[in-house]
């Protein structure tokens, strides 16, 4: 009928990002591939360009997907790169001491074990935070800020303060080339379609999460407690369970993280983290994502992650050294948060002038 | 006589909306208007336009003889216009003096010349009757009321000529209207013009001289209070002629289902023991403070009891909102705003809240059913909305309040615990509510209705019990209940002490 009906129709779930961040991206994909063609080396809008980028943005863009949940819950994670370089570690060690050659028998069992060490340490992290938060009723972002520095410290603890490298006959292929973006199309699951593995499990992902939050009554709760607690405690959410949920359904996704980062790097480095959660939640704010809470998209999030990616790998490209990628990307969400304010009308005095 | 402040021919449109359509009024000096409507007439557009918030697209005013046209509030104050708004616009960690002078406080140079300030302030405090207030007391320490005062003081310290309060009592207790409207009293025989919105009638009554009605952005009548009768005033305000302000729905009352023992919370409520049946409507009066709200959140298991039991049908309920909802309690809160409603959630989100389990299956949602059932309560107690997908801070306050009941209509309860259900919706909405619990009553569920407005209290309830101090008073059946006797049982134990 009307055009909100086809906005809000069936594939609402689909759409309900905003369309601001996807054109912003094309935007700037375009604004780079201009300039780099202008003044560049012409390597920026090319398939292999592209892979890297996917690649990189996959891995912010799968513990963003955590992360964005916790900010629809109203919550933040300031632990989620310590906690993710602290799964990582732990990942390189088991496969540094623990893991047999991956050619000889037996080694898929002791593989797997390392994968559940990685998974449940990511889980544990977001656990904790969880609890904390929902026991003590504390700020999240003091809890997290908390916690992230004890993830940095267990971390440089259990790797004596070194980076960790595992041999590389003790990972298997598949993990070697989880993050491959090379030439060679043996190396990719979908042969015909060079897309790094990576990337495909962040979409995966999405996919699942962008589901559980539309059609899931425990995706409706988190939205709602997100949006109002009071409001959630009157209806009779369990507001504690479902947000220690939250945190620990986020450490699935930092752990899922850490294993693409630890197959893209090959080692663990337990002081790599500091600096990396507000990648992942500048990802999660440039999507849509609202720090107040009860509003944030998931497709919105991995949009955000392409979009932060993408500048560095243009600005690489143009030969800007790296202390000015930091600004542009630090001006860039600072302009995308208002204008995505804009459209709900604040700030005030700017959007009365623009109208 | 002249009128100090004539508005004439006003008109304000926002977007399609038209807010004010040619309205026009005149306050004298030394008379109390009171301007009277429902939520969304235009009163509070009109109250903007006088006070330089808004411009008119229309229509002229004049102040004491001069035309008038503030560029801002500010411009609005300087010439002798002050507001005192519903909802405190006080920094409550500034000095009261701070408060007093906040936006005047540029003496010279940015410095604040706080010896000329303190006579001045301390001149406001007393005739507002705050003598007693230290200036330099932390503001958001003192009582709501006192609040309110020390708002008065800051329109008295401008110079005003004229004062427009919104609803000034809306957030008052009781005990304190009494003493705003001696200090109303006051400004008027000093000659000031007072302009009073409100739609109490009786309070209207009390304090105003005059009056004018708003409708749907018209003025549609105006007149001396003293030759027009509170119906006539209604059917103004409606529209039409409300012939029922209270319908009854005829219900009968069955056995004891609800028994409540020495509950006890801290610090409120303390020892109250009740047993409602079915098919009941019981009223709680009491001041505001007085523990009404406390206890349904107890009952509800919102808050944590440290003694007393609550039965239903004779079984004793875990102390969880989940358990009490299973029982079959529903709570309607006292502030849709903050509490009752998620504001920037739909309609469908909002009514759904809760009562996931109807349309879910293994925790996966029948997003089509749950759209279906949304039209339907949408229809069914009429929430005017464009679309069951907007956001209900979209929406009017009767229509959000709405929102609520049907939710908890939807949750299909046996006890329905509602906190002031009609505070701050028009008349219309009122009797539809009404209506409502009636009809509850009469399909055999029980209503626990805690109200500040007496006649309703007395009109709906079979049984009404007052609280004062966290201590459920007295029940006895409405019809051996006045309003007289309501007020002295509400205030009995406060003297007491």
């Amino acid at each position: 009928m009307t055009e909100n009906q086809t906005r809000r129709g069936k594939f609402h779930w689909l759409t309900s990002f905003r369309h601001g961040p996807t054109l912003a991206l094309l935007a700037i994909i375009a604004l780079f591939a201009i300039l780099d063609w202008q003044f560049g080396s012409g390597r920026f809008f090319s398939p292999r360009n592209a892979r890297v980028i996917v690649n990189s943005a996959a891995l912010i863009a799968v513990p963003a997907l955590g992360m964005t949940m916790i900010i629809i819950a109203g919550g933040i994670d300031l632990s989620a790169g310590t906690a993710l370089t602290l799964s990582g570690t732990a990942l390189a060690i088991a496969f540094r001491d623990y893991t047999i050659p991956a050619d000889q028998a037996g080694a898929a069992t002791w593989i797997a074990a390392a994968l559940a060490l990685g998974l449940a340490v990511g889980v544990l992290c977001g656990l904790l935070n969880g609890l904390i938060i929902s026991l003590t009723e504390m700020v999240p972002f003091i809890v997290t800020l908390g916690t992230m520095t004890i993830f940095l410290g267990l971390g440089q603890v259990i790797a004596d303060e070194s980076t960790v490298y595992p041999e590389s006959e003790h990972l298997p292929d598949w993990l070697r080339y989880l993050c491959y973006t090379g030439s060679n199309s043996d190396h990719y699951w979908i042969d015909f379609l060079h897309i790094p593995a990576s990337a495909l499990i962040a979409i995966v992902l999405g996919l699942l999460v962008a589901a559980l939050m539309h059609f899931t009554v425990f995706g409706r709760n988190v939205v709602a407690i997100g949006s109002n607690v009071s409001t959630a405690r009157l209806c009779g959410i369990r507001v504690g369970l479902t947000t220690a949920a939250v945190y620990a359904l986020a450490g699935v996704f930092v752990a899922v993280g850490a294993l693409l980062y630890f197959a893209n790097v090959k080692n663990g480095n337990p002081s790599d983290g500091t600096g990396k959660e507000l990648e992942i939640i500048a990802a999660v704010v440039l999507g849509g994502g609202s720090l107040s809470g009860g509003r944030g998209s998931v497709l919105g999030t991995i949009i955000g992650a392409l979009i932060i990616k993408t500048i560095s790998s243009g600005c690489t490209m143009l030969s800007i050294p790296n202390t000015y990628t930091h600004i542009i990307i630090g001006v860039i969400i600072i302009i995308a948060v208002l204008i995505d304010g804009l459209r709900n009308g604040a700030p005030k005095w700017l959007f009365d002038r623009l109208r | 006589m002249k009128p100090l402040l004539e508005v004439s021919g006003i008109s304000k449109r926002f977007g399609p909306t038209i807010a004010l359509d040619k309205v026009s009024l005149s306050a004298q000096a030394g008379r109390v208007l009171a301007l009277i409507g429902e939520n969304g007439a235009g009163k509070s557009t009109l109250l903007k336009t006088l006070s330089g918030a808004h411009r008119a697209d229309a229509g002229t005013m004049s102040l004491g003889g001069q035309p008038f046209r503030p560029s801002s509030p500010i411009d609005a104050r300087d010439r002798g216009v002050a507001i005192v708004y519903q909802e405190l616009t006080l920094a409550p960690d500034l000095s009261v003096e701070d408060n007093v002078m906040l936006g005047r406080a540029g003496t010279g140079a940015g410095t604040l010349m706080r010896s000329n300030q303190r006579a001045a302030v301390s001149e406001a405090l007393h005739r507002v009757g705050l003598m007693h207030l230290s200036p330099k007391a932390r503001t958001g320490d003192q009582s709501v009321a006192t609040q309110q005062l020390i708002e008065v003081a800051r329109a008295l310290i401008s110079d005003a000529k004229i004062i427009l309060f919104d609803e000034p009592t809306s957030s008052l207790p009781a005990a304190d209207v009494d003493r705003l409207f001696e200090i109303i009293d006051n400004l008027r025989s000093r000659g000031l013009a007072i302009i009073y919105i409100s739609h109490f009638l009786e309070e209207v009554r009390r304090v105003a001289d005059d009056y004018a009605v708003l409708r749907d952005g018209n003025s549609v009548g105006s007149g001396q209070l003293a030759s027009i009768t509170d119906d006539q005033i209604i059917s103004l305000m409606v529209g039409r002629d409300v012939d029922d302000l209270f319908p009854h729905v005829p219900h009968e009352i069955g056995d004891v289902r609800l028994e409540v023992e020495d509950l006890g919370a801290a610090p409120m409520p303390k020892d109250v023991s009740l047993s409602l049946r079915r098919g009941e409507i019981f009223g709680v009066a009491g001041l505001v403070g007085a523990g009404r709200t406390e206890l349904l959140r107890c009952l509800y298991a919102l808050e944590p009891t440290y003694a007393g039991h609550v039965r239903l049908d004779g079984r004793r309920l875990p102390h969880n909102v989940r358990g009490r909802r299973k029982a079959g309690f529903g709570l309607l809160s006292e502030d849709r705003k903050s509490e009752g409603l998620a504001q920037n959630l739909s309609i469908v989100e909002n009514l759904a809240m809760g009562n996931h389990d109807r349309y879910s299956r293994a925790g996966w949602i029948n997003l089509n059913a749950r759209l279906r059932d949304a039209r339907e309560w949408i229809k069914k107690v009429e929430i005017k909305a464009q679309d069951p997908v907007q956001p209900v801070a979209e929406l009017s306050g009767g229509n959000q309040q709405k929102v609520a009941i049907a939710r908890l209509l939807a949750q299909d309860a046996e006890i329905y615990l509602l906190d002031e259900p009609t505070k701050g919706i028009d008349v219309g909405t009122k009797a539809e509510i009404y209506r409502m619990m009636g009809e509850l009553a009469a399909a055999g569920k029980t209503v626990v209705f805690v109200s500040s407005y007496l006649p309703e209290l007395l009109a709906v309830c079979d049984r009404v019990g007052v609280m004062t101090r966290g201590r459920l008073a007295e029940s006895r059946d409405a019809s051996e209940w006045d309003e007289e006797e309501l007020m002295v049982a509400a205030l009995a134990a406060v003297e007491e002490r």
